[in-house]
């Protein structure tokens, strides 16, 4: 086969793997988008009940004002946050503080008969699921992102494109990833 | 390539494959029958019509008919905030939109997804299972099925689940015509066409039948387990899952529904007799003791 023929081949071949690394880019950029905008959503979520949460809770606990503080302290820094590790940690320190209040939460037996606070139980308990998932789909996201951006030969496409690495969300931790257990109907075992 | 977008393709062929052998049997049924009504091509294109509206039905309406012949309602967020929550987890897990929430109420635990695609899903859960299952159990099945409607399994399973269940009525009701219709009083024509119809029938509802078991294969079962495991990153609670719900199937049970069998997480035909154990067995499901150790070998 003389080369007028193989040329436009490899050629062809070229801009097919371009177009298609190109398209897979962009996929994965909006695939952590969107994940991230779930996590946003959902942090927004849980850190619109925090204030109902302490003034449902704070007539109850009145020896553990400095959970309370600490839950308070960890919406302040959320309003004020402005990057992605700031908000991580925002989160985490909320994350860690509703598990204490929930666990604390069982030393008070009239606190638990409260409807409005088994209600905000179940669905803190919810969002908090809901966030790591999305964490961990954000952070899986990232990491495919990261790896089509470096690995040879699509780093030639990324870069040509101006396609950046992303930080990841944190890093994902077991404690992190168990959420505090909610015994509504005595489905807590396990 | 990826063994899960390969998947996602193949199911879509299978589907397709699917689509023609149930025009080709309409198609065989119409004209036979329009044979003893005298006129082939006029039984030809009521056999044509009724596959044309079926199709419509499965592909848009699927996931309701599948709702309503399993005896599953609708919830809100309201009503089951536990359920809902749970399945708004796995779904932003999964990465798809948020499916329907439905509730059966018996007290038997399962558990099925329906829908043609993710972005018209339903995940369906008996009361049994929510009043059964702690929060990481119930996590598992809602993978699972959310690992159904990921991959593009449910496309297969909700259409085969509609054409299959159409015959099985359809065969229920010719059934009838042929054993009380005739009477013995009408011509002989009548009843011979009567019969014959109820020998196609008596026929052609196994085939379908077991056509749906080798459809529904015993890898999509395994691969959505491990799909589970993967959303959760807690392999053990699908595990329990499976466990309590497979020992907790019952003779007679409401769910057991030849035409849906197929669709739950585990074979509500599980508890019925050793024979049907048996036939359970090496159909449309892989044993669960079976799932349940690959699940703890993660």
């Amino acid at each position: 086969m003389d080369l007028g023929y193989i040329l436009p081949a490899v050629l062809i071949l070229v801009v097919a793997f371009t177009v298609y690394t190109y398209n897979r880019l962009v996929g994965l950029r909006n695939m952590a988008d969107t994940a991230y905008s779930n996590i946003d959503t959902m942090l927004q979520k849980r850190f619109d009940l925090v204030p109902n949460l302490v003034e449902t809770v704070k007539g109850y606990m009145r020896h553990e004002q400095e959970l309370l503080d600490r839950i308070t302290r960890a919406r302040t820094d959320w309003l004020k946050a402005s990057t992605m590790s700031e908000n991580a940690g925002a989160d985490s320190l909320a994350t860690g503080a509703l598990k204490s209040i929930f666990a604390v939460a069982e030393n008070y037996p009239d606190l638990k008969a409260n409807q409005n606070f088994l209600m905000l139980q179940e669905e803190l308990v919810g969002i908090e699921n809901k966030i790591a998932y999305a964490r961990q789909r954000f952070n899986r996201t990232i990491m495919v992102l990261n790896t089509v951006i470096e690995r040879f030969p699509t780093n030639l496409i990324a870069n040509l494109f101006g396609f950046k690495k992303r930080e990841f969300f944190e890093v994902e931790s077991e404690q992190a990833r168990s959420a505090p257990q909610v015994d509504m109907q005595g489905r807590s075992e396990g | 390539m990826d063994p899960i977008i390969s998947h996602i393709s193949s199911n879509k062929r299978r589907t397709f494959f699917f689509f023609f052998l149930y025009a080709v049997l309409f198609a065989l049924i119409g004209y036979i029958s329009g044979i003893y009504m005298g006129s082939p091509a006029l039984g030809f294109a009521i056999a044509a019509i009724v596959f044309c509206v079926l199709f419509l039905i499965s592909y848009y309406g699927g996931r309701n008919v599948v709702a309503s012949m399993a005896g599953a309602r609708e919830v809100s967020k309201a009503q089951e905030p536990f359920l809902y929550n749970t399945v708004e987890a796995l779904s932003i897990a999964a990465g798809k939109p948020m499916p329907k929430v439905y509730i059966m109420e018996t007290d038997v635990p399962n558990a099925f997804a329906a829908g043609r695609n993710p972005d018209n899903a339903i995940v369906a859960v008996t009361r049994g299972l929510l009043n059964r299952m702690n929060r990481q159990e119930l996590e598992g099945v809602i993978a699972h099925e959310m690992a159904h409607i990921a991959n593009y399994d449910v496309l297969l399973a909700t259409v085969a689940v509609v054409l299959a269940g159409a015959i099985v009525y359809a065969s229920v009701i010719l059934r009838r015509m042929a054993i009380f219709g005739g009477g013995g009083r009408r011509s002989g024509q009548g009843n011979i066409i009567g019969i014959v119809l109820l020998i196609l029938v008596a026929v052609i509802a196994p085939l379908f039948a077991q056509l749906l078991r080798f459809a529904i294969s015993r890898q999509r079962e395994y691969l959505a387990d491990a799909t589970a495991a993967d959303y959760t990153g807690y392999p053990e609670g699908l595990a329990s899952a499976l466990e309590k719900i497979s020992t907790m199937q019952v003779q007679r049970s409401p769910l057991d529904n030849q035409a849906l069998n197929g669709l739950y997480i585990v074979n509500p035909a599980l508890g019925a007799s050793t024979m049907n154990k048996m036939s359970a067995i090496f159909s449309t499901h892989p044993p669960a003791e079976e799932r349940i150790k690959r699940l703890r070998g993660m």
